[in-house]
């Protein structure tokens, strides 16, 4: 897939010890850039991508031939500005598009990893994605930026290399997953667990997909993403394409059929085991834990602009949740913002056309650029 | 910029750390960080009120002085300001403790429920006054906990908290509150701008 599509790849020569104990090296990280890294390099933004995301933040996803995933947000004149900015996002490791993960070959046995590949972290994730730092000769970010896990990859790459970046912004994240979250989340997994076709994550060797199974996990996590009044509005009690009830077990409903649609798209797009992986780094994130239960603590070296942003209609990764990390940020003296916006699009505010959200996170990045 | 925000500015010295409680669009926040290089933080519990500030690349946490105040260490400010906000409290009391627990020094101004105006207009008319300073009826306004120079004057003493200032504003008339002029400054100033320390 890399060759066909001439994917950016970083070949990171340097060993990194991941936190499950094993050592990885000479391992691919897949990237995308937009905008110029100006002479000063001092206008770079790292973005980091939610759980399905991937490097292809806006424009033209080469993969799905649609919009990159946060094109409301990332381009000319946008929220995240690529006039004025140099935006770099990577696919995480254990991801699919590219980058390091169970879909590749293991060098030593020629075959592909599946769940021979080792269990990785959000804290391995950003440790891998700090190598483009160094690619690219920037010694500090102007910004990093993430939403879901991508903001939980912003508050640990904060809390890693302190003296990374100027300004940080998580978004509808949270410090350690909740009970819930790791239960939907092992509701996804075991989804894909229960198709035959995923054959304890061997599925290469026997050229199936374990596409149901993937695809009702994505239809159960898609449900998550929304809100109740926002389903409602959007699809109350609608049939689709027909009269009356059929009494059957077809899609008569509007609802059935947006979820099928989406799950199916989504097998097209994302690798079963790399959906096994990546929910397992989220719910293996604990970023006080890291610090004998003091959240504060991970952030008591850094001098960076944080600003936190929760959504109103976010029952995935609620307002308090973002709250705690003020909280901690506050009881250290450190410079937090933070603002709950108004929406009824739950937790995928932050990826919508939510004008509110988008008007802060172009404000704060335009101020704290002038402030330079 | 209005005479209050002018008295407050005076107030604070260069070069320190300061948090406004309830700061609105970011009117006295901007002025402070652009005319005394204060490093200022704002709380304000309006959404569209802390956009604002964000747009002047102020620092604001949206959330509420009741609760919120809770998360700052104490003594983490060298001022906390709270403008005409006081009396819009469920529990005016806990408000001022904890601003006297977060800042060494805390500066109040108090909308006088005492002036001249709102008492003839209560005496005359017989109907709540309604004023510049206390624009809303009887069953909108936010305010809860109405008080005059006077009883604020008295509270503070009370609870055995310093004031090291005291200053009546009426329109363009800023002057001294003393314990001699006390009476005639809760009937002739419509707000009052007190530095109080625990």
């Amino acid at each position: 897939m890399n060759k066909e599509l001439n994917l950016k790849t970083l070949i990171v020569k340097k060993p990194l010890k991941l936190d499950c104990g094993k050592t990885i090296n000479d391992f691919p990280i897949a990237y995308e850039t937009y905008g110029t890294l100006n002479e000063e390099k001092d206008n770079a933004i790292l973005v980091f991508h939610a759980l399905t995301g991937d490097q292809f933040v806006t424009g033209l996803n080469p993969i799905t031939n649609k919009d990159g995933w946060w094109s409301y947000a990332v381009g000319p004149d946008k929220a995240i500005d690529t006039n004025k900015y140099f935006v770099i996002c990577s696919n995480v490791i254990g991801g699919c598009l590219g980058s390091f993960g169970p879909s590749h070959k293991d060098p030593n046995t020629q075959k592909v990893f599946g769940t021979n590949f080792p269990v990785i972290t959000i804290n391995d994730m950003v440790n891998a994605q700090n190598n483009l730092l160094d690619h690219f000769g920037i010694e500090k970010l102007f910004s990093i930026v993430g939403g879901s896990m991508g903001g939980m990859q912003v508050l640990q790459f904060i809390s890693n290399f302190p003296d990374k970046a100027k300004t940080v912004i998580p978004i509808a994240c949270t410090s350690n997953h909740s009970a819930q979250n790791i239960a939907f989340n092992e509701l996804g997994r075991q989804a894909i667990a229960a198709d035959t076709n995923w054959n304890g994550g061997d599925y290469n060797s026997k050229d199936t997909i374990p596409n149901k199974g993937l695809a009702v996990a994505r239809m159960a996590a898609h449900i998550t993403y929304l809100s109740k009044k926002g389903l409602q509005e959007k699809f109350g009690r609608k049939l689709q394409e027909r009269e009356d009830l059929k009494f059957g077990f077809d899609a008569d409903f509007q609802i059935e059929s947006y979820l099928r649609y989406q799950g199916s798209v989504f097998v097209d797009r994302f690798d079963a085991n790399s959906y096994l992986y990546i929910t397992r780094a989220m719910d293996y994130f604990d970023l006080a834990k890291q610090f004998n239960g003091n959240l504060s603590d991970a952030f008591k070296e850094t001098k960076a602009k944080f600003f936190i942003i929760s959504f109103t209609s976010d029952w995935l990764y609620p307002t308090q949740e973002n709250k705690d990390i003020v909280i901690a940020l506050n009881s250290i003296g450190a410079d937090v913002g933070f603002v709950e916006i108004e929406s009824d699009k739950g937790h995928d505010s932050f990826l919508l056309d939510v004008p509110d959200f988008l008007s802060a996170l172009k404000n704060f990045l335009e101020k704290s650029y002038t402030d330079n | 910029m209005k005479n209050e925000f002018k008295v407050i500015a005076d107030l604070i010295e260069k070069d320190k750390k300061v948090l406004d409680v309830g700061c609105a669009d970011g009117t006295l926040m901007k002025f402070l960080k652009d005319n005394k290089n204060i490093n200022i933080r704002g709380l304000e519990i309006s959404k569209d009120k802390v956009q604002k500030c964000i747009a002047k690349g102020l620092t604001v946490i949206e959330g509420n002085a009741e609760k919120d105040l809770m998360q700052f260490p104490d003594k983490s400010f060298d001022y906390v300001v709270l403008s005409q906000t006081l009396q819009a409290f469920l529990n005016p009391e806990l408000v001022i403790n904890e601003l006297l627990r977060v800042g060494k020094k805390a500066i109040v101004t108090i909308p006088n429920f005492g002036y001249w105006k709102i008492r003839l207009h209560l005496l005359t008319k017989g109907t709540m006054p309604i004023t510049k300073t206390l624009p809303d009826e009887w069953y909108n306004t936010p305010n809860l906990h109405m008080c005059t120079i006077k009883d604020f004057v008295h509270f503070v003493k009370s609870r055995n908290f310093k004031i090291f200032k005291s200053i009546a504003l009426n329109n363009e008339n800023i002057s001294s509150i003393s314990d001699t002029n006390l009476g005639i400054k809760n009937l002739f100033a419509d707000l009052g701008i007190f530095l109080i320390e625990k």
